[in-house]
């Protein structure tokens, strides 16, 4: 947990946010730091983000992670953000743990799929998608760490907008951050 | 049967290009193209790319942790989820009516919801394209450059969803995934102090969502023939409606009609949904296609929302909004307004509707009260369906004698809204794609079609998935001609399909 910026001289730290198998709760805790947005644009810029109509990551210095991996496309997307990334966030609890998307790891994919698009009641027609426009799923929904290297782990269901505003201060500061009292929580 | 523009007649060799992800929407989505070699448009796709499976893990579950957990489909729209659960819950625990402060504190933070949701969605995520315009510098259409630009807009629309959310922390306890609404009423009341600070700026959310209602006018009448032919076309209807025909966002009888405004059905009891609505499954999408059983799915498919519930409703029940609706309808001569743009225009009318009805129920004192819960004849199934910021949102859920969970059934707005939303880009791709070269510009046109509906492609991803936008180009012949990327510059590249 050594990571941390230098704080750039001339030039505003650029930040990359995406989510995976996440339910965007986690950017929406982030925009909850209300008014203090305008204070955070002063020293920041987004590089790919939902915010921004930037599609794909180039050289960031943080990288807000949230959401699982859940199919092939997660694994794609948090690869990206991995090689451009200096610091990477595991943003949340998804993110961290996987979170309650994974509650689906001790099921089987296929006998889920089958109940939700074949054998549901209400079903005109059912069929599993399988056009090769959809990424595959994987059979469980994993936490960052088991598919790269994570700097730091940012827990809550969502995290705070007080703890999101002091890790991104002491972040940019090029201080190591520290979560006080009562920022810590995993609801 | 197919639409037009959704399967090609011989996709072998044309081009494939594709929007991936679609960005400033809620969750993931992939829009794919295919062209041939004159670059006209033979296929047109909105895909949902991502599975998570929610009806299914909730099984065997304990039926109160419901709305905690299936609240955690959606981080913009949890309270919209929390509140569908408790509704049906309340079915459940035999709570046929709620105590009245239950039932205020409920609607407060829906209300709460609808307006934080609609401000986030036309300050943060659309209005770039509507103040800079929709081939404007890709660099620049986001909510930080409106911010420099438009100082003014961009502070309101952020202190207008921060008092949304604020709403929603003194009723649900957080502002993201709270745990107010239980089986049968809720868990807290409001203090005097919270009702007393959140009563101190309702008059001037007010009168900011007023401001709104005329910028989004402004914007409307500014460029009338683009907003009311972009993206346009007809469908039916679907929201609910109050006993009394009045737009009611929380509770209510199911109300449709057709494209020429004409009742379909009207104060349906949603506790048997299915009777009214099919769904369908399309190879190509983890999102279901949902139509009108009468009408069959040619016929029978229809768009919720916004634009809906306005002109769907006979009145509504505060009077600056109810003005506002007016003028709407009037715009319309006689018959519904079918166009896309007309979203926002409606969107900002029932975000002025909910902070009238939030300064309303704060002036009432049943939010102080300490009656909470009721319960009666316990029941097996329960239907719980609310207005959601997207539109209608359905929850269905059978319950064992040992209160777990054995059948869950979820239809979201955006779900809802499925062949709407293709229905819309086709129209786009049609009129301003086919036959002309793609640049970055004419592909945000496609996302621009995409966000008036302000979809939430996270909820849309809850039988086990995730919306990936793209848009593809493929052959006459099914060979992927070409794809079109946008890279980390905002820059549009063809990379050769391999």
């Amino acid at each position: 947990m050594s990571a941390t910026t230098t704080p750039p001289v001339g030039r505003k730290l650029r930040v990359a946010t995406t989510s995976l198998a996440g339910c965007f709760g986690c950017h929406m805790s982030l925009l909850d730091i209300d008014e203090r947005l305008f204070a955070l644009l002063e020293q920041v810029e987004f590089d790919r983000s939902p915010l921004t109509d930037i599609k794909h990551c180039g050289p960031c210095d943080i990288g807000l992670v949230e959401g699982g991996v859940c199919n092939a496309e997660n694994v794609h997307v948090l690869h990206e953000f991995r090689r451009n990334c200096r610091i990477l966030v595991a943003f949340g609890a998804c993110a961290v743990t996987g979170g309650l998307p994974a509650q689906r790891n001790h099921l089987d994919l296929g006998i889920c799929l089958q109940e939700v698009y074949v054998t549901e009641p209400g079903l005109a027609k059912g069929c599993i998608p399988n056009d090769p426009e959809l990424p595959l799923p994987l059979d469980q929904v994993h936490p960052l760490h088991e598919v790269v290297k994570v700097d730091y782990f940012l827990p809550g269901c969502p995290p705070s907008a007080d703890a999101i505003w002091s890790f991104l201060t002491d972040l940019i500061a090029g201080r190591t951050p520290r979560l006080g009292h009562g920022l810590i929580h995993y609801d | 049967m197919s639409f037009e523009l959704e399967t090609a007649a011989q996709p072998a060799g044309l081009r494939r290009v594709a929007i991936d992800p679609v960005s400033r929407v809620e969750g993931h989505g992939k829009v794919t193209i295919l062209l041939d070699a004159d670059d006209r448009v033979h296929q047109v796709r909105l895909h949902i790319v991502e599975f998570r499976g929610f009806e299914r893990f909730v099984q065997g579950r304990p039926y109160w942790e419901l709305p905690v957990m299936v609240q955690r489909l959606c981080g913009i729209c949890p309270v919209s989820h929390h509140l569908a659960a408790a509704k049906a819950l309340d079915v459940i625990v035999g709570a046929t009516h709620l105590t009245p402060t239950a039932e205020k504190i409920r609607r407060l933070m829906h209300y709460g919801q609808i307006l934080q949701s609609h401000a986030l969605h036309f300050f943060h995520l659309a209005s770039p394209d509507l103040l800079f315009g929709f081939d404007s510098d890709a660099a620049k259409r986001n909510i930080v450059a409106v911010a420099a630009q438009y100082p003014d807009i961009a502070r309101k629309g952020v202190l207008l969803r921060k008092f949304g959310q604020e709403v929603i922390r003194v009723t649900a306890g957080k502002r993201v995934h709270g745990t107010g609404a239980i089986p049968g009423g809720v868990n807290k009341a409001l203090t005097r102090e919270e009702r007393d600070a959140l009563q101190a700026d309702a008059y001037t959310m007010i009168g900011w969502s007023r401001e709104a209602v005329a910028l989004v006018k402004r914007l409307h009448f500014a460029n009338a023939s683009l907003y009311n032919s972009f993206a346009a076309f007809r469908s039916n209807l679907l929201s609910l409606v109050a006993d009394d025909g009045a737009l009611d966002l929380y509770h209510g009888g199911l109300r449709a009609r057709d494209a020429g405004g004409k009742l379909i059905f009207d104060h349906v009891d949603y506790h048997r949904y299915w009777d009214q609505i099919t769904e369908e499954v399309k190879p190509w999408s983890y999102m279901k296609f949902p139509y009108l059983r009468t009408l069959g799915p040619d016929e029978g498919w229809y768009k919720v929302g916004p634009l809906v519930r306005v002109q769907n409703c006979d009145h509504i029940p505060t009077p600056l909004a109810d003005a506002e609706r007016r003028e709407f309808v009037d715009f319309g001569g006689g018959t519904p307004i079918h166009a896309t743009l007309a979203y926002h225009w409606a969107r900002m009318i029932e975000m002025l509707f909910a902070a009238e009805e939030i300064k309303a129920l704060l002036h009432d004192d049943d939010l102080l009260g300490d009656d909470l819960v009721v319960k009666g004849e316990r029941q097996r199934r329960g239907v719980g369906v609310i207005e959601a910021p997207r539109g209608t949102l359905i929850h269905h859920y059978r319950i064992n004698n040992n209160d777990q969970v054995m059948r869950a059934n979820l239809i979201v707005s955006t779900t809802h809204n499925n062949q709407a939303l293709n229905e819309a880009i086709r129209q786009v791709a049609k009129r301003y794609l086919d036959g002309r070269k793609l640049t970055e510009g004419l592909l945000n046109h496609i996302e621009v079609a995409i966000r008036a509906f302000d979809p939430c492609l996270s909820c849309a991803t809850h039988a086990l998935g995730q919306m990936p936008l793209a848009v593809d180009l493929v052959d006459a012949e099914g060979t992927c001609l070409d794809r079109l990327q946008r890279g980390s510059d905002g820059a549009v590249s063809q990379p050769l399909p391999t």
